[in-house]
């Protein structure tokens, strides 16, 4: 445990609703004279998803990096409920963080500890929760993504798509009111892909978190788009979304660095777009 | 041409600023919260006692072979007894802390680099800061403590075994009486020498940490690059041990001798 005095920077803190989750404006950067991303600009409502889509290398896990902090934008500005945080220093970055969860490419899971110890991390390590509690939550959250007897494993022990519900779990475990998930479902069979999508329609509707999904994988990103979960009578149920619940998932185009498209899933496949088009056949 | 070198320059001072700037952070680290007291534990573990055996037998043999030449060689002046001062003076101002220092470069600089350089790849450290952890406080800071406080200790270690092994060659190769090494390791030690063989290990400990963990953060292009980060840090922070050991000796003997 960490021999820290900080106050508790995470499990629900209080944020006013009307505010934004994320908003980005005008965002741009380049390495050297590569340009990454050009006058990039969008919202993100609470509870609402953005689904980014684009081919390998248009700069969608770019824009989470810097949402993120972790890369700095050469211009532009990025705000999280309702804090610049483009300019921030690191340290304060950190408090920031705590409002985030991130699902990495390929989970990004420490290897090292076991899969409670992953998904407790942030909760053993920057908090000082009691033990029993955070163990509590853990087994809470690994129960939510359907993984609770492995908890004592390693992460080398599980399967691809059983290490990614291990980063879902992590990412969620510290209550975050904000997940992003960086190609969550890349390189999946279409079943276990379809059950980490399941989790992410549940953490939206029956967890209310806002969420901005990175793919290029459109049958995932239909199915988080026109989905919803309900809870029946005790009984977890994933439905067809109605046509508002549809609306609240707006997908966002990226052609090499800039915004090609905005708008819900309909708009998506109305879309006669050239290049959309391409890239939905 | 000229545009290469101009590139070669800008990238050598890039390394520099940025080693330099590692090592700001990690004593800002050491001195402030939070401060990751389980992973120091752990990595004083790791590092001194995971050394342990390659240091008792490096010192060992390194004490034994060279009571074995210097018989020899003392022979022609009929000064065998005297081997043991020229073993304790040589174990404890340079042999003990530059070898101790090369093995450390081996293993403990190289598994850093490896061990941080995964993580680097596999995207380990930015989830340690989108966890809202800061990797040089959580990785580096322990790993540079462990080394500056493990080097010398481990350094202390291999000159005793060193003296013994060459304890054990004098007495039942070279024929010298047990008393007489003894007395002879004893003579052949100044304080001076002490504090030599002492304060060296604390710089050549930080040394190979600080490289290994900057080569490591610094890690591109998978598992490939996991491979060129550890071969580079082994590289650097041997050829670091003996240029930082030539350094401090010079200015060490400004002040003791």
């Amino acid at each position: 445990m960490v021999t820290d005095t900080r106050p508790q920077a995470v499990l629900e803190r209080p944020i006013a609703d009307d505010t934004p989750a994320i908003e980005v404006k005008h965002l741009s950067l380049a390495f050297d004279d590569k340009v990454i991303l050009r006058d990039v600009s969008f919202m993100l409502e609470r509870g609402h998803t953005k689904i980014i889509l684009g081919a390998s290398g248009s700069g969608k896990s770019t824009i989470l990096k810097l949402i993120l902090g972790l890369l700095r934008p050469d211009g532009g500005e990025i705000w999280i409920n309702g804090e610049r945080t483009d300019t921030m220093r690191e340290r304060d970055l950190m408090s920031v963080r705590g409002h985030l969860g991130m699902v990495f490419q390929e989970g990004a899971l420490f290897d090292s500890l076991t899969v409670a110890e992953n998904v407790g991390y942030k909760l053993y390590e920057e908090t000082e929760l009691p033990l029993a509690d955070v163990r509590r939550r853990v087994e809470e959250v690994l129960g939510f993504v359907g993984l609770q007897e492995h908890i004592d494993k390693m992460p080398s022990a599980l399967s691809g798509g059983q290490r990614r519900r291990v980063a879902i779990a992590r990412a969620m475990a510290a209550k975050p009111g904000i997940l992003l998930y960086d190609e969550a479902t890349t390189g999946l069979d279409p079943i276990t892909a379809t059950s980490v999508d399941e989790e992410m329609v549940k953490l939206r509707d029956l967890e209310d978190v806002s969420s901005i999904i990175v793919t290029h994988q459109l049958r995932d990103a239909f199915f988080v788009a026109e989905h919803e979960a309900t809870r029946e009578q005790g009984r977890l149920r994933i439905i067809p979304a109605d046509a508002q619940k549809c609306d609240e998932a707006e997908f966002i185009m990226l052609k090499e660095g800039v915004v090609v498209f905005e708008g819900n899933a309909h708009e998506l496949r109305e879309s006669r777009d050239t290049y959309i088009t391409t890239f939905l056949s | 041409m000229a545009s290469l070198v101009v590139n070669g320059v800008k990238r050598g001072l890039l390394e520099v600023q940025e080693y330099v700037r590692l090592q700001v952070l990690t004593v800002r680290g050491v001195f402030s919260r939070p401060f990751y007291f389980h992973d120091v534990v752990e990595q004083f573990d790791s590092i001194g006692l995971g050394s342990l055996t390659v240091v008792l037998l490096t010192g060992f043999f390194t004490g034994a072979v060279l009571a074995l030449q210097t018989g020899i060689t003392l022979d022609q002046f009929g000064a065998r007894p005297v081997v043991g001062r020229l073993i304790s003076a040589s174990m404890v101002k340079e042999l003990g802390p530059v070898l101790t220092g090369l093995m450390l470069a081996g293993r403990v600089g190289s598994g850093i680099a490896a061990e941080l350089g995964s993580m680097v790849v596999t995207d380990q450290i930015n989830a340690l800061r989108a966890l809202g952890t800061d990797p040089i406080r959580k990785l580096v800071v322990p790993r540079v403590l462990a080394g500056f406080i493990m080097a010398p200790v481990l350094t202390v270690i291999s000159d005793g075994v060193g003296i013994v092994g060459g304890w054990l060659v004098a007495v039942f190769q070279l024929r010298v009486v047990s008393s007489v090494y003894w007395s002879s390791i004893l003579k052949g030690l100044y304080l001076e020498d002490a504090w030599m063989g002492l304060i060296k290990p604390f710089c050549l400990g930080f040394v190979i940490v600080s490289i290994g963990c900057h080569v490591g953060l610094r890690t591109t292009g998978g598992t490939q690059g996991v491979g060129r980060s550890t071969t580079n840090a082994v590289v650097a922070a041997s050829v670091a041990v003996i240029a930082v050991d030539f350094f401090v000796t010079r200015v060490l003997i400004s002040f003791f001798y």
